[in-house]
């Protein structure tokens, strides 16, 4: 049976590893490598590799450190952060990557979700969206959740899943940082939507959250930061107690 | 040991490198057919879409090579596909190793999604790529097309419908999976095929 997965994310400026509570605030949590083998060794399922620096040199440290993580962990993972264009993916998927993760760039040029399908196949391409509720509507950010589009959540989702996405990685800015559980019953209209599989962003703070991912939410992979770098959760007993639950997990 | 990896216009040839890599292999990654056939092992990958893999493939007198090798030959995902006899993906002629059609995967209810990603379990396993204890271990497949259970099927995994998780006929050995993604359980799939 297709297991459900359980994918930390760290986000990664100047090499190194921060989680920000609603987006502002960072922290430092640590190695991004050393991070991403623990993790493999504890049974995550996937990793994803956010590079939240803007400048080029960043950039470049952020394509060394994926060749490191490629040659260490024999688990599948994503990077994203500054793709804007074909040369990109073609850069990191080159360094090892397994997916790369695209948002703001495919809300300002939809097409290069088509080409990246094109040219990779649409298994490589993840179309990240981060979205608030707010009066009645889920609306997605451009830039890391600083600009409001006017795009409306379940429009975006289903033209990337048109245009080729091979999955679509939602997060709630409403929920992230909160700890107070995945927003469900948008997770649950998505699954309905879509024939793609989706993963949840944004909000665990308890096991009981990642269970109501995918029983209530129907997501196909719950990602989290904080609670995994920080210790408040770790991935052996999340994934004893999810099948405690009978929720199918490796 | 000499282990050759077929250099052609596909993704995840660096991760089956690193995989190699990390099992203290160094693999020749190559194109060349001199290279190819004296290798002792050849690592055929594969991530990509089926009609211009193979039309690539053509061109570059590929196909005829893969066809002939005569040591042990792994095809990894799209790389299995190919070895089949024909593809649904772009209506495509592959290489016919196996005598199986490749098949899009088609969901019987909306919680199937596709493609099958994630991690799921092997099971009726008949090959030396695997071990008894290997049973209902769990392997990470990404893929949009399958190859049904046939005459060549070595190992059956089920989603949608139970499907050939990896293949073997003589010196061929195909995985649906990625091996080189897949963990522990993985590095033993790949360590047995290296000491074919």
């Amino acid at each position: 049976m297709l297991a459900k997965r359980i994918v930390p994310c760290l986000d990664i400026k100047d090499g190194k590893t921060v989680k920000g509570v609603n987006f502002v605030n960072f922290r430092d949590a640590g190695d991004p490598v050393e991070l991403g083998a623990q993790y493999s060794r504890a049974g995550a399922d996937e990793l994803v590799y956010l590079d939240i620096t803007a400048s080029h040199e960043g950039r470049k440290t952020f394509t060394e450190l994926v060749k490191k993580v490629a040659a260490k962990i024999s688990i599948p993972f994503t990077v994203g952060g500054g793709i804007n264009e074909l040369q990109d993916v073609d850069r990191l998927l080159s360094a090892g990557a397994d997916k790369v993760s695209i948002n703001s760039s495919a809300l300002r040029n939809p097409a290069l979700i088509e080409e990246i399908a094109r040219n990779f196949g649409s298994q490589v391409c993840v179309v990240a969206i981060d979205a608030n509720y707010e009066d009645g509507q889920w609306q997605c950010y451009l830039n890391g959740g600083r600009v409001p589009t006017g795009k409306d959540l379940f429009q975006w989702a289903a033209e990337a899943e048109d245009r080729g996405a091979g999955e679509i990685l939602f997060t709630s800015m409403t929920h992230d940082g909160v700890k107070e559980g995945y927003p469900n019953e948008a997770l649950a209209r998505l699954a309905d939507q879509l024939h793609i599989p989706i993963i949840a962003s944004g909000g665990a703070g308890t096991m009981e959250h990642f269970r109501d991912a995918f029983l209530l939410g129907k997501a196909d992979a719950a990602l989290a930061a904080s609670v995994f770098h920080f210790g408040e959760i770790r991935i052996d007993e999340l994934k004893a107690y999810l099948r405690g639950q009978n929720i199918a997990v490796r | 040991m000499e282990v050759a990896i077929i250099k052609y216009n596909a993704g995840n040839i660096y991760s089956v490198d690193f995989a190699l890599k990390r099992l203290g292999i160094q693999p020749v990654i190559t194109a060349d057919k001199e290279i190819l056939q004296r290798a002792d092992k050849v690592i055929f990958p594969g991530v990509g879409e089926a009609q211009t893999t193979m039309e690539h493939l053509k061109s570059n007198r590929l196909d005829e090579l893969i066809r002939e090798l005569k040591q042990p030959v792994l095809g990894i995902c799209l790389g299995m596909q190919l070895m089949c006899r024909h593809s649904e993906e772009g209506d495509a002629d592959c290489l016919g190793v196996f005598d199986a059609e490749v098949k899009r995967f088609i969901p019987e209810r909306q919680e199937e999604k596709v493609p099958h990603m994630g991690w799921n379990t092997l099971s009726d396993m008949r090959s030396a790529l695997f071990t008894a204890e290997q049973e209902e271990q769990y392997v990470y497949f990404v893929h949009s097309y399958y190859v049904p259970v046939n005459a060549c099927t070595a190992a059956t995994t089920r989603y949608i419908l139970p499907f050939s998780a990896a293949l073997h006929k003589d010196n061929f050995y195909a995985t649906q999976f990625h091996p080189e993604k897949s963990g522990s359980v993985g590095e033993t799939i790949l360590k047995n095929f290296l000491n074919l």
